[in-house]
């Protein structure tokens, strides 16, 4: 459906925003870009879409190619950007209708009716922009993009600045995209909102795709998390039966664990039945998982060591 | 090519002057009514007929213009620094619209609010003057000419702004002393020779020129020079402006 092939963009002469970029995503799947600040998803999602010029490579959008084949591309794809700009003193709907007529498509109402339906829009459609909140215009922006109808759907963070309960449904509109067949491609920082919803995860870094896999895949071999279990009475010397266990104990007296969800069995429960067996009382539990950042780091060290053994 | 999305865009941008419609027209209609009570009535009636043309009448093509000029510029450039501004020019670029569709649907509808306030202009001078127009469709021809051609002009102008106070800077600095030096108010006839020849550097004073040939069949330049001024500028501009989108110069990067 979208095949990148060795794509480079420099700004300003200089920076390397995206660095031999290959990737290709397949036809109704949930495709997720992940990467720090400065990783290059924006570049590369305006690129595809022809917001901004990319200097070399080949970028084809269900066979056609965006630059030769251009406006059949594009009519295929839809944009959702990372900046909330919008035209803020037009209405709602006046907003959705424009974005589909300059995609070329005859008007639908009942079409955009339903679309804002979808969306929670429909009570807004008369506001003007700047009378929405930042959750309502990000709304606003995905109602545009799918105003015409795209096969392809391009979410650049779609979900920063919004609330974790709106969080929660927009990830719900996303499955139903899917389910009707729309390929979408998303960016974001959180590797709990690709574990949410993609199929598969790009990891991107100074503009180089470092990795690309299934997201369970990833998961199992980065996604770990850690437990922390407050006590409270301290223990200074940890039993054997939980140092078995691979609880440690820190500097402040309380255990900590690894585990990995994705991994089967893990053994949350033998620890915790353990402490409640020898009347230890918790506390406190909580849980962290591991960053995107701990995951990139984890991944470059691999990288390179990799490479020292090959070499 | 993508005729709904050129009409979706001109519209658009037409509904954008359409909510100021009551200043956008008040705004010329009063300054075009002071300038015939001051120069036309008032002090007119001291100057003789200009070629056998009233003062007022003779001044009616200029006021048009000098409102066409400025309103084409303004339009345009404001339409596209605008887009700019609140950076919702890159749904443009992701849309499938060519370049060129861009700029119809920008120079047409800047275009169109300009032709609308001309003519406004001209029936408002019928409270002051007996209005003939020896050549209404070259009229006609030459409002619209000189309309695209400084919409297209307005449209380079709002690309390269990078703020508020460029945007306003050639207008201020170029076009309104050019435009009154264009013989709006006087012939150039009436002037001493050496700034009768610097005067026929302004292109300006070649589009009034044959602007008011169209009315009296009077003019200080021929009407083929005028046009082919017009012309001239208009090409140099849709040259300029194609390169700007082929390369995304200050639009795309
Ligand atoms: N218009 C521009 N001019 C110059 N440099 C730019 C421009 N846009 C982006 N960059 C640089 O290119 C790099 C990649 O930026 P990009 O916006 O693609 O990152 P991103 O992965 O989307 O980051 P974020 O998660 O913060 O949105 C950054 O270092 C950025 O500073
Ligand atoms: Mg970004």
């Amino acid at each position: 459906m979208l095949e990148i092939k060795n794509v480079t963009k420099t700004y300003n002469y200089s920076y390397k925003a995206l660095d031999g970029v290959n990737l290709s995503v397949k036809s109704g799947e949930i495709f997720a870009l992940l990467g720090p600040n400065g990783a290059g998803k924006s570049t590369l999602i305006n690129s595809i879409c022809g917001v901004v010029n990319f200097d070399s490579g080949n970028i084809s959008v269900d066979g056609y190619d965006v630059i030769k084949n251009w406006r059949k591309a594009k009519t295929l794809i839809g944009l959702v950007p990372q900046e909330l700009n919008l035209e803020q003193f037009e209405k709602v709907i006046d907003n959705i209708n424009f974005s589909r007529g300059i995609h070329g498509k005859a008007p639908d109402n009942q079409y955009i009716e339903d679309l804002m339906k979808e969306l929670s829009l429909f009570d807004k459609k008369e506001n003007k922009l700047r009378e929405l909140s930042g959750g309502m215009k990000r709304r606003v922006l995905i109602a545009k993009a799918l105003s015409h109808q795209p096969k392809i759907l391009f979410l650049d963070e779609p979900t920063a600045s919004v609330d974790p309960e709106l969080r929660k449904d927009f990830w719900e509109v996303v499955k139903r995209l899917k389910q009707r067949g729309i390929t979408i491609i998303l960016t974001t920082h959180y590797i709990h909102e690709a574990q949410e919803l993609a199929d598969r995860v790009a990891i991107i870094n100074n503009g180089k795709i470092i990795l690309v896999d299934e997201t369970s895949e990833l998961l199992k071999k980065m996604g770990e998390k850690k437990i922390h279990i407050k006590l409270n009475e301290k223990i200074d010397n940890l039993p054997d039966s939980l140092k078995k266990l691979n609880v440690e104990i820190n500097g402040n007296g309380n255990l900590f664990f690894r585990f990995n969800s994705a991994n089967g069995h893990n053994k949350i429960d033998d620890v915790l039945n353990f402490l409640k067996n020898n009347n230890y009382s918790v506390k406190d539990l909580s849980t962290e998982e591991s960053s995107l950042e701990e995951i990139f780091i984890k991944l470059v060290e691999e990288n390179r060591n990799e490479l020292s053994r090959n070499l | 090519m993508n005729y709904r999305g050129i009409y979706s865009l001109y519209y658009f941008e037409l509904k954008r002057f359409f909510r100021t419609i009551i200043q956008s027209i008040l705004s010329p209609i009063l300054t075009t009514s002071l300038y015939f009570l001051v120069f036309g009535s008032a002090i007119g009636s001291r100057i003789s007929n200009i070629n056998g043309i009233d003062y007022g009448s003779f001044i009616l093509p200029g006021l048009v213009m000098l409102t066409i000029l400025s309103n084409s510029l303004s339009n345009a450039s404001f339409s596209i620094f605008f887009k700019k501004f609140n950076q919702t020019i890159g749904e443009l670029f992701a849309a499938p619209l060519s370049s060129f569709e861009i700029v119809i649907a920008f120079v047409g509808a800047s275009a169109t609010k300009s032709m609308i306030i001309g003519l406004i202009i001209i029936s408002t001078s019928m409270f002051f003057i007996d209005l003939e127009i020896s050549h209404p469709l070259l009229m006609l021809f030459f409002l619209l000419l000189i309309s695209i051609t400084f919409s297209l002009f307005g449209l380079i102008i709002g690309i390269f702004a990078d703020n508020f106070e460029r945007l306003s800077l050639i207008p201020i600095l170029l076009l309104t002393p050019l435009s009154f030096l264009g013989g709006v108010f006087y012939s150039i006839d009436m002037l001493p020779d050496i700034w009768r020849n610097v005067s026929l550097l302004n292109p300006i004073l070649y589009l009034i020129s044959g602007f008011r040939w169209s009315f009296y069949e009077i003019s200080d330049v021929s009407l083929l020079t005028s046009l082919i001024t017009i012309l001239t500028f208009l090409t140099l501009c849709i040259l300029f402006i194609t390169y700007i989108f082929k390369t995304g110069y200050k639009l795309k990067n």
